[in-house]
């Protein structure tokens, strides 16, 4: 009866994930749909609770106590733009929880599942092999955006060999757990191994390509939940799991879309200029014309339509409220100004579109590349804040270009660009970018967020 | 095996489910969609929390101690940060 009970609030809090992501579809009803979820979660914890097989709780509490105080904190204390790193460390702590919980059911089957064993042992190997795996590749990754791991080697064929041998290995591991399930080293060596490789194949990926590994590795903490889920016979887990599976590998895809490259070629091949390659003198050589804000503003006088395009600079530099302050004033000048988002912009799936929200710019001023592209011929001012691949005209005439095909923003269609950069040094892609060069572009030198306020300063002036 | 079946019959329609749901969530939202997705995926806190409290095995309660932390981080932590984000967009005039 109790049994019953509890499966069938599990069968609710299922059917509340799935509301609450159902939610997510529009920026009015996500803020109920996050709520839905939770109450999801809350109905499924407390039902759990009343498990018979439960008899002490002095661990429980501790727990709940310690990671719900560590997440509160977390949460609230975290600046929008280190996100990227926030969602990097709680997939990790997901996927080691979902590993750890595997290595129960092997220690007290009795307690935990009534799974036939072939699906027990079976679950359990790939629940600690993805699990490990998330939480060391998630930690690198949040490493490497907080930039506390500088250390990035080349993704080469020693490495991959490497690689392909730890895989081999956790396999064989993996099968041990299945044959000796009660010898309960081979699974902690499966983790290990599992661990080790989760580093090696985060450790090449940096920058730009950030993005992909993080939705990835969202993905892997779904399947290792899922995984879980099967190890412990949990029908909530499972649904759950595949939930956040299939978005990490939607988001994925969108990802590597948007940046034409397989998802093999972004974890293991490299990006970056070819022999081919024109090199920066080439490109830029007295070419470049570069603007004071003075110069920059009364451009913007006589503007009546501005794109502004954000790219991770702004993130850096902090520049997103000077960026609504800009906005802002050209607004009142009667300038209509929208922003143009390019998908893999910043360090995540919607990493602008979030710090432009923290700005108070409201959602329908920002558009999707296929929603704003065709809008630039038309525009009097595009203006560039660090963002530099995804506006590099190469990709669409130089078919020598590494990242030939990668959609980009048409921003060298406006009939003023607007480029501010510290200098010419490339981006991701390590390419010099013809737009900087190009007779209609202006370099803005300088820091993000200075450059703004100087351009305000200069605006108000006339 | 019959029980297999339908926790893979679960499996297969639950991916069904969320790619149907996840491939209408706009770009706007895509980061509070993983940080929410991403709290979902704590669920196994719900495995965490027998094996905390069984009395079967006294390492598998320490891990399973040890997996409700960082679990409930996961939790706790993703739901607050999204509802912390999705305010952001909503604040508009």
């Amino acid at each position: 009866m109790r049994i019953s009970l509890i499966n069938i609030v599990y069968l609710v809090a299922s059917v509340f994930f799935i509301l609450g992501l159902k939610g997510l579809a529009s920026p009015r009803t996500a803020p109920r749909g996050n709520m839905i979820g939770a109450l999801g979660m809350l109905l499924a914890v407390v039902a759990t609770l009343l498990d018979q097989q439960i008899v002490t709780f002095q661990l429980i509490i501790i727990g709940l106590v310690v990671g719900g105080a560590i997440g509160t904190y977390l949460a609230l204390k975290v600046e929008m733009t280190a996100m990227p790193q926030m969602v990097a460390a709680f997939n990790g702590f997901g996927g080691g929880a979902s590993a750890l919980v595997a290595a129960t059911a092997l220690l007290a089957p009795g307690a935990l599942t009534n799974v036939p064993p072939t699906q027990l042992y079976v679950a359990t190997a790939a629940s600690g092999l993805i699990g490990a795996a998330t939480f060391t590749g998630s930690m690198v990754a949040w490493g490497k955006l907080q930039g506390v791991l500088r250390w990035q080697p080349k993704s080469d064929a020693l490495q991959k060999m490497i690689n392909g041998g730890l895989f081999l290995a956790a396999l064989a591991f993996g099968a041990l757990v299945v044959i000796k399930p009660t010898d309960f080293w081979a699974y902690s060596l499966l983790v290990a191994v599992a661990s080790v490789l989760g580093v090696m194949l985060t450790v090449p990926i940096g920058g730009a390509d950030m993005p992909v590994v993080i939705a990835l590795l969202n993905s892997y903490s779904g399947l290792a939940a899922c995984a879980t889920g099967f190890v412990l016979g949990n029908n909530v887990l499972i649904i759950a799991g595949s939930l956040v599976g299939a978005s990490g590998l939607i988001l994925t895809s969108i990802m590597c879309k948007a940046m034409n490259r397989s998802l093999t070629h972004v974890l293991f091949g490299t990006l970056g200029p070819t022999a081919e390659t024109a090199s920066a003198d080439e490109v830029y050589g007295g070419k470049v014309k570069s603007a004071s804000a003075e110069e920059a503003a009364m451009i913007f006088e006589t503007a009546r339509s501005v794109i502004i395009v954000p790219g991770y600079g702004m993130a850096v530099a902090q520049a997103q409220h000077s960026v609504r302050d800009l906005a802002n004033l050209l607004h009142e000048k009667g300038v209509e100004v929208r922003y143009a988002i390019h998908p893999v912009a910043g360090r995540m799936p919607g990493h602008m579109n979030v710090l432009l929200a923290e700005a108070d710019v409201p959602y329908d001023q920002l558009f999707a590349l296929e929603d704003i592209n065709d809008s630039f011929p038309e525009a009097d001012v595009a203006l560039v804040i660090g963002a530099n691949d995804v506006v590099n005209p190469s990709a669409r005439e130089d078919k020598t270009s590494p990242i030939y095909g990668m959609p980009i923003l048409d921003v060298d269609k406006a009939q003023t660009v607007m480029i501010i950069k510290r200098s010419l040094s490339p981006g991701f892609a390590g390419i010099p970018n013809p737009l900087f060069a190009a007779p209609n572009a202006l370099m803005l030198y300088g820091d993000g967020k200075e450059m703004v306020r100087e351009l305000i300063a200069a605006l108000r002036e006339q | 095996m019959e029980a297999f079946i339908i926790y893979i019959t679960v499996f297969v329609l639950a991916i069904f489910v969320g790619f149907e749901v996840i491939t209408k969530v706009p770009p706007t939202l895509h980061t509070p969609l993983m940080s929410g997705a991403n709290a979902i995926s704590g669920i196994t806190v719900v495995g965490a929390l027998v094996a905390a409290g069984s009395k079967e095995s006294t390492i598998a309660a320490v891990l399973g101690c040890a997996a409700v932390i960082m679990a409930t981080i996961n939790v706790v932590g993703g739901f607050l940060v999204t509802n912390r984000m999705l305010l952001m967009f909503k604040k508009k005039k």
